[in-house]
């Protein structure tokens, strides 16, 4: 019952005040058997769980910011992504990441039919649309339909390439970089870069302009 | 030694086996490219059951043209999708 | 698995409804299952491999695997392949049930 309690220190949806469903029931219990038997102990569930909330878009993003300001650093980050993350402190293990560039030709798009296999190193946990049934089933057959519910209308120019991860593989996307941010700094680029750009469903755009410069 | 090199045609085996299989079912009987080869992985057909000493299995990565692999496809003929697909799941195609 | 040998889960390339977009963030209780799984998959451990996890909600059934959430369908997984590794037994299963649910809401 101990672990119980710091529960609630958390900002994360609480489900404790309102009734179990039959699985959640069986997570308690589940958990509290492993514990008391001394297989897991409460600690570690809670560290998992931070470390969990500690991975957001925000990894991908500073990774993708930094392929544009620096192109070697692109090059080692399509050779090898997960040596290039650990340049910047980021570990993507046990992942075998893979990047797959954007260009003027071909955009890249990610799904996984089988499960719902997710860059979760760079990303987070994947949105709920990613792992439903509809995201899993159409993106691989009408990629470019999917693409226009999310608002991203490509021209027949540009290739659709759907990547299912179907096996010990996980992807991200580099996006190209916007036009008109050439006095972006690293910070501003990595703002533009959201989940949806990294998973291929968005690209990146300017919704504002950096202001004048804010700081000297 | 890969049995496969990047850019040889192959064709992805069209069976049906119970258990678990990560070669979704709409790729079965397709033929494709090879993209690149990833490298040997842990086979999932015999993690799935627990058998963790199983022989590691060739991993590949195939680009599919979409209107291959959907005789429906709506979209750009450059069109493509890449599919990861073990060594065993694939059989060679005459040039052609 | 259908009668052409399809799989559940397997469903690539099927027709289905629009994009839902909205956003929700997993529940409490659905970090926990995924904290669980991921202790029991890594070392030290290894107790289970995400390959076993992913065979028994492969297993779950068609009206299971429709019916119930991503997590939902983890934690049934993760519950029978401890059963089956002998971890918990059914009867410990089940008295710890009553009890969690005997807490009351």
């Amino acid at each position: 019952m101990a672990d119980r309690g710091h529960d609630h220190v958390h900002a994360s949806p609480v489900d404790e005040d309102s009734p179990h469903s039959y699985h959640q029931t069986l997570e308690v219990a589940v958990r509290e058997l492993l514990i008391e038997k001394g297989v897991i102990d409460a600690d570690e569930v809670r560290a998992a769980v931070e470390e969990m909330d500690a991975r957001t878009p925000a990894r991908g993003a500073r990774v993708v910011a930094r392929a544009w300001t620096d192109p070697d650093f692109r090059a080692r980050l399509l050779a090898d992504a997960p040596a290039a993350c650990r340049e910047l402190d980021i570990d993507v293990s046990p992942a075998q990441l893979t990047v797959t560039e954007n260009t003027e030709d071909v955009h890249n798009v990610i799904v996984c039919t089988l499960c719902s296999c997710y860059p979760r190193p760079l990303l987070g946990l994947p949105p709920s649309w990613y792992k439903s049934a509809s995201y899993r089933s159409r993106a691989v057959r009408e990629p470019r339909a999917v693409l226009q519910e999310f608002g991203l209308d490509l021209p027949e120019t540009v290739a659709v390439r759907v990547h299912d991860s179907t096996a010990d593989l996980r992807y991200i996307v580099l996006p190209q970089r916007p036009e008109g941010t050439d006095t972006f700094s690293e910070d501003d680029l990595a703002a533009l870069v959201t989940r949806d750009c990294l998973i291929g469903v968005a690209v990146p755009r300017v919704t504002r302009t950096v202001a004048e410069p804010a700081s000297p | 030694m890969p049995r496969f090199a990047t850019g040889d045609r192959v064709r992805v085996r069209a069976a049906h086996p119970p258990g678990h299989v990560r070669t979704p079912y709409y790729i079965r009987g397709r033929t494709g490219i090879v993209e690149r080869i990833c490298r040997e992985f842990g086979n999932p057909e015999e993690l799935a059951f627990g058998r963790h000493d199983a022989p590691k299995v060739m991993l590949y990565r195939v680009r599919f043209s979409q209107s291959d692999v959907w005789s429906d496809y709506k979209g750009a003929s450059d069109d493509t999708i890449d599919v990861e697909i073990y060594e065993h799941w694939l059989e060679e195609v005459a040039n052609g | 698995m259908d009668s052409r040998g399809r799989g559940t889960h397997d469903i690539g390339g099927l027709a289905g409804a629009p994009i839902e977009l909205s956003e929700h963030e997993a529940a409490f209780w659905e970090k926990r299952v995924d904290a669980i799984l991921m202790l029991l998959v890594g070392e030290p451990r290894r107790l289970i491999s995400v390959d076993e996890l992913r065979r028994g909600i492969e297993q779950l059934g068609a009206g299971a695997y429709e019916r119930l959430s991503y997590y939902e369908r983890w934690i049934a997984s993760i519950t029978t392949l401890l059963l089956e590794k002998g971890v918990i037994t059914v009867d410990e299963l089940g008295r710890k049930i009553a009890e969690v649910e005997g807490r009351g809401a």
